[in-house]
């Protein structure tokens, strides 16, 4: 009994730190009024009183959304390109833990974590644009099976992948956490998370131009084909590592202070083994883009402004970059490769809205232009993801090395030690003291 | 009936997402051992009274139509009007538009939560527990036919369901029924397709030898005749004959295919990839 009550005030006391050790962790780290923080705090304001809008009056008091145009840039923008931009996770998540190049480890559990919050605040965007939300559930529970629905599929997929993510990096958490018995057991699924978000990654990045194979007649010939799915696989693996390249040259800037040494020393060579696989499968990308073009026999449609328009975004957006990129990684040169990222990934943006809604109704007299509110909502979303982001980044070992303690010990032998300075040392014993 | 309901919730539910193959399957063995009920629309004798879109307004609670406004070849059904008459007042030619009820419906197989649903009587209806609002029934649709109240919060879909409600009781569709001209006659699909034909072999000068719906989007529910070629009434002739939902057969085959494969294939390259020391450890 004594036993018992022992361990209950353990429990009792442990809880508390833990709870103590959340609040203090739930504070902004860092000044509170910078650029940043003040554009953030009034763009995110604003959205929340035109999100309560858009619940309390319908969608159409928000967006331009018409009868005609059913999806807007929630769905092209938020969901079909945010999906694409997450694709990162996976090729590198392939790469580290399937094909073991231990190389691009240090990247890993960032783009992990960008990935999984890209699904929660992108895929999570969908829920503004479902007319009845609270109806969500029923394709995951009770009958309402929509077996054949690619949407059906997509949001399983959707689903499935976040958990997924979750638990990969889920070892961050237990180790931000100091829960080293969780942590084992963690860091032992991460395989099987592996493996399965990239099936699922697969799926669901082809799923999502899978979505508009039924609108045939909808979408003008030069984009629409039936190798829709495959196109947006094979593009969602350059638009994920350029994602990779893009933001950890600005995250090298803004967490500098929270990157590990090994991150430091190698980044310049993963931006460019990035680089270079990024060269190879737009030129793929490429070649499948011709294939398709000629099979669907439209030579008549490119002498017309939809045809200039198709070229820019092929030649402009494709072959351009690409070739920037091949460039870049025979010159060795990192600049070069963070503008061919830039322009990749306008070029993926361009691309997804040219399938959703730009070339979709081509044909109709009053093309759908985005509201100012839904862009307004999308950079909300934007924006909350990012501070999120922040706030993991801030915390837990994402872009630093994991403590001690959790890192196998083989892994310690290779790693440089790290010897504190002489100052440092002085410290160290005073604070002992 | 609640025992196949439960067999294919377990077999939803193991793989998760299976494929289209089993829904098709069954649509299709419906097809053949019930028929299909339909409606055929003979443009030719439609005078473009809108006797029609009163009585469907009054069947299902729908604000009533003003009869006033000026009938064009532009003009579609609304989230407040399920049937309208477009067409041309100086030619006196007239078209009713609604949903077509193809036999494979588009929208049904888009639908995530089966919330469009093809009902084996053969209209396509909405139920408005099941929908969650996202719209792909509107993407998919060849002809655009689901309207979505986009300035409600409480949004529903709003399209014709050829009467299903009527039909459950014994009685014809309101707008068939009310027909002055009988310019529209409900029936067994099969039944009108044979008056459909009968009607062009009967009097070859007045029709275009041309049954709309008879393979638009792999056959509709609704069928038409018409006097002048169908692109000058309105219709969209460049509809896939084929069945829409087959259109992503092919991707949904590729899942399951996918899903079992890849991660075998995986699995496969991460032991593969296994430096030799690793493996001695392991085996130690």
């Amino acid at each position: 009994m004594d036993g018992g009550n022992g361990k209950y005030h353990l429990l009792k006391s442990e809880s508390k730190r833990f709870f103590r050790f959340f609040l203090s962790e739930l504070k902004p780290k860092g000044p509170l009024l910078t650029p940043f923080n003040i554009v953030a705090a009034i763009i995110i304001s604003v959205g929340m009183v035109l999100i309560v809008i858009r619940f309390a009056t319908g969608l159409g008091s928000v967006t331009n959304l018409s009868q005609e145009f059913p999806w807007g840039i929630w769905i092209g923008f938020d969901v079909v390109t945010g999906v694409a931009f997450a694709g990162g996770a996976y090729v590198l998540t392939f790469m580290v833990y399937i094909l073991r190049l231990e190389k691009y480890h240090s990247v890993v559990r960032i783009t992990v974590v960008n990935g999984f919050l890209a699904y929660v605040f992108y895929a999570g965007a969908l829920l503004l644009d479902l007319g009845r939300p609270w109806n969500v559930i029923n394709p995951i529970i009770g009958n309402n099976f929509g077996v054949s629905s690619v949407m059906f599929l997509v949001a399983w997929h959707f689903m499935l992948y976040m958990m997924a993510e979750f638990v990969e990096f889920s070892p961050a958490v237990a180790e931000w956490l100091g829960w080293k018995r969780i942590h084992k057991v963690l860091s032992s699924l991460t395989l099987a998370a592996v493996i399965f978000g990239i099936t699922l990654s697969t799926l669901h990045q082809s799923g999502l131009g899978a979505l508009f194979l039924m609108a045939k007649n909808k979408i003008h010939p030069l984009w629409y084909s039936e190798f829709i799915p495959i196109l947006f696989f094979v593009s969602s693996i350059f638009a994920g590592l350029s994602m990779v390249i893009f933001e950890g040259s600005i995250s090298h800037k803004v967490f500098r202070h929270r990157l590990s040494r090994e991150a430091h020393e190698k980044h310049d060579d993963i931006v460019l083994g990035l680089g270079r696989i990024c060269a190879g499968t737009m030129f793929v990308y490429f070649f499948l883009k011709v294939l398709v073009f000629l099979h669907g026999q439209h030579w008549s449609y490119l002498d017309t402004p939809w045809g200039y328009w198709f070229l820019v975004e092929i030649i402009g957006f494709v072959v351009v970059p690409g070739g920037l990129y091949t460039q870049a990684v025979r010159t060795r040169n990192i600049s070069l490769i963070k503008i061919a990222s830039g322009i990749t990934l306008a070029g993926i943006i361009l691309n997804r809205l040219n399938v959703s809604v730009i070339a979709f109704k081509w044909y109709a007299p009053h093309h759908y232009i985005p509201h100012w509110m839904e862009i307004w909502i999308t950079l909300t979303v934007v924006f909350a993801e990012l501070i999120v982001l922040r706030w993991i980044v801030n915390r837990m070992p994402i872009l630093s090395d994991p403590p001690a303690w959790a890192q196998k010990k083989k892994e310690l032998k290779r790693t440089i030690k790290y010897i504190p300075l002489e100052e440092e040392k002085e410290e160290w014993t005073v604070s002992t003291m | 009936m609640e025992r196949r309901d439960f067999i294919k919730t377990l077999g939803v539910m193991g793989g998760t997402v299976l494929s289209g193959r089993k829904l098709h399957a069954e649509q299709k063995a419906k097809a053949d051992d019930k028929e299909f009920v339909g409606i055929l629309v003979d443009t030719t004798r439609c005078v473009g009274c809108q006797a029609c879109s009163e009585a469907c307004a009054e069947a299902h609670g729908l604000p009533e139509p003003d009869l006033d406004e000026e009938i064009t070849m532009q003009r579609k059904t609304s989230t407040t009007q399920w049937t309208v008459i477009r067409g041309d007042e100086d030619k006196e030619i007239y078209v009713k538009t609604q949903c077509m009820h193809c036999n494979q419906p588009a929208c049904a197989s888009a639908c995530p939560t089966q919330a469009m649903y093809k009902t084996p009587e053969g209209p396509v209806i909405w139920r408005e527990d099941k929908c969650m609002g996202c719209r792909f029934c509107m993407i998919s649709c060849p002809f655009d036919i689901p309207k979505f109240e986009y300035d409600s919060p409480i949004p529903k879909i709003q399209k014709c369901i050829m009467c299903w409600d009527r039909l459950q009781e014994g009685e014809e569709p309101a707008c068939t029924e009310t027909c002055p001209e009988e310019a529209i006659i409900f029936g067994k699909r099969r039944n009108l397709l044979e008056e459909a034909r009968s009607r062009i072999y009967n009097n070859p000068d007045d029709y275009v030898h041309y049954i709309y719906g008879e393979n638009e989007a792999g056959g509709t529910g609704y069928i038409y005749l018409s006097a002048i070629p169908f692109e000058e009434l309105g219709f969209r002739t460049d509809i896939d004959k084929k069945a829409y939902p087959e259109l992503t057969t092919e991707f949904l085959y590729s899942v399951p295919v996918i899903l079992t494969l890849w991660p075998a294939f995986l699995l496969a390259l991460n032991k593969a990839t296994k430096p030799d020391e690793e493996n001695e450890e392991s085996e130690d």
